[in-house]
């Protein structure tokens, strides 16, 4: 049998805005699991805390509670919720990857420079990494005549493009994908599905959300549904 | 082999005569790091991180938060009250104040650089911007006249100062160009480990965003462990992988950039977040 990749127990997190004393929650008893090869995603109405989940897994928040259990390559179980951040710039740097629904790159960049710039920073030579982002930019059907351009013009097809390349290019064993397809046309949106199929065949495990519910469908190995976490006026337990 | 190259604990500084209630009596909860009953301003109290090597560590605060005694310290502008710092050079690890002062200027010209926010700080405006690198290059191990000469305008060329300007003398350069002299003027002896104390505040957009580009492509081509010092939210997005937020000389918050960024704990790095442009 598979073991998980990742196991996230009991996950919460509420954000306590100082200013106006007041306790934010925005995901409340989570708990799923990942596996390899294998994408779960995450359905439920805006506010559930679909978004919170990804973030909280890539410890852009800092959880408020629960343990997200990472199975490393080297066979470790790291939790992600109180791991070293040293540990986590790691695990980003060589396991775990996240393709956000926007693309943040700097408007002097080019676009071959944003998608290689993942493996600039694991040490790979310049010419070698941008090799390697000229290869899946082909693939993902991104005009060669672009690759030289900054994204900052491109459509919102083409940067969706860039920005999946640039969370693919790592080869990383966790994906995290907030809404891939967000503003593609049909046929590039195909293509993409395409090619999360093919995340797939290679062992890559995968937690997403779709806009589409026919994705969620034609996609998902495990379907999570969320609902919006209910307020609470106390905060919740700490993570020590 | 430990990917440490920085260790620093309890570091602190304070300014005056010092009294009992000093550390009890300033700091964020007290809006203030002057001690109301002596007097003495504790610039930083019990700062502790540690820094890996090729990582770009952020320190984000306003004036007089600490930032700055923070990184003079580690450069031996100034001297703590308090702490310790190890530097792990290979295989040698140096517990960094208790060195001789001949061996901290050692450590400081071959082992370090740092970049000031006034270039009169950093550079010597006698002599030209060649000179002021050759100066450095002497220290190292570098003896020839015509090898200190090619160094120096190799090293103006990568930070994109023109060869020919370097008999120049740097104060008929723009702003933009002085710091760039200074970041070349700092990695002349190669070091693991560079200070960067808020080196494009002051200058144009434009000119801001072709240093921070700079100062990237460096770290990537070298693999030179940074720690920038900024009040500027924009700089440590850039630059930096983890940040310390820093208020009247304590450090109130540190975390992943995107973390401080997007989720912030404490109420003033919410404030500071919030007011971002």
């Amino acid at each position: 049998m598979n073991t998980a990749l990742l196991d996230i127990q009991n996950y919460a997190k509420t954000f306590h805005l100082h200013e106006r004393d007041k306790f934010i929650p925005s995901a409340s008893h989570v708990n799923l699991s990942v596996y390899p090869g294998k994408l779960t995603a995450l359905i439920g109405p805006t506010g559930a805390g679909k978004s919170s989940v990804l973030k909280g897994v890539y410890r852009t928040y800092l959880p408020s509670a629960g343990h997200i259990l990472f199975r490393t390559a080297a066979g470790e179980i790291v939790d992600l919720a109180q791991a070293d951040e040293h540990r986590i710039l790691e695990l980003r740097k060589t396991e775990i990857g996240f393709v956000t629904q926007f693309l943040h790159c700097l408007p002097r960049k080019s676009a071959l420079d944003v998608v290689a710039e993942p493996l600039f920073a694991r040490g790979v030579p310049t010419e070698e990494a941008r090799g390697r982002a000229a290869d899946l930019l082909a693939q993902l059907a991104v005009p060669s005549h672009l690759w030289n351009v900054p994204p900052a013009t491109f459509s919102g097809g083409e940067k969706q493009r860039v920005n999946l390349a640039r969370g693919l290019i790592a080869q990383p064993r966790l994906l995290l994908l907030d809404e891939p397809t967000a503003s593609l046309d049909p046929a590039t949106t195909e293509r993409v599905v395409a090619h999360i199929e093919t995340l797939k065949d290679t062992g890559i495990a995968m937690l997403a959300i779709f806009h589409h519910p026919d994705l969620v469908q034609r996609l998902a190995d495990d379907v999570i549904e969320l609902s919006p976490p209910i307020t609470i006026v106390e905060p919740v337990e700490e993570i020590a | 082999m430990s990917n440490k190259i920085l260790s620093v604990r309890g570091l602190s500084r304070i300014h005056g005569e010092q009294c009992p209630l000093c550390i009890s009596s300033t700091g964020p909860e007290h809006d203030t790091n002057m001690c109301p009953h002596c007097g003495s301003v504790v610039a930083a109290h019990d700062v502790n991180f540690d820094l890996y090597r090729g990582e770009i560590l952020g320190i984000i605060g306003e004036s007089g938060s600490g930032k700055s005694s923070t990184v003079k310290m580690l450069y031996f502008d100034d001297m703590p009250t308090a702490g310790s710092a190890t530097f792990y050079d290979g295989d040698a690890q140096h517990d960094m104040f208790a060195l001789n002062a001949a061996q901290q200027r050692s450590m400081r010209n071959k082992r370090f650089g740092m970049v000031y926010q006034n270039p009169h700080l950093g550079l010597n405006f006698q002599i030209s911007a060649g000179g002021n690198i050759a100066e450095r290059l002497l220290m190292s191990d570098l003896r020839h006249y015509e090898e200190i000469r090619t160094r120096a305008g190799d090293l103006l060329v990568r930070t994109e100062v023109s060869r020919a300007r370097m008999d120049q003398n740097p104060r008929t350069f723009s702003g933009g160009m002085q710091q760039r002299v200074q970041i070349a003027k700092a990695l002349a002896t190669r070091p693991p480990l560079l200070f960067l104390d808020e080196v494009t505040t002051g200058l144009d957009l434009s000119v801001q965003a072709a240093i921070l580009d700079l100062i990237l492509e460096i770290q990537h081509e070298l693999g030179t462990a940074m720690i920038v010092v900024t009040h500027d939210l924009g700089v440590i997005r850039l630059l930096a992988g983890r940040t310390l937020v820093m208020k009247h000389g304590r450090v109130i918050e540190s975390g992943l950039t995107d973390q401080i960024l997007e989720d912030p704990q404490h109420a003033y790095t919410q404030r500071l977040v919030a007011s971002a442009l």
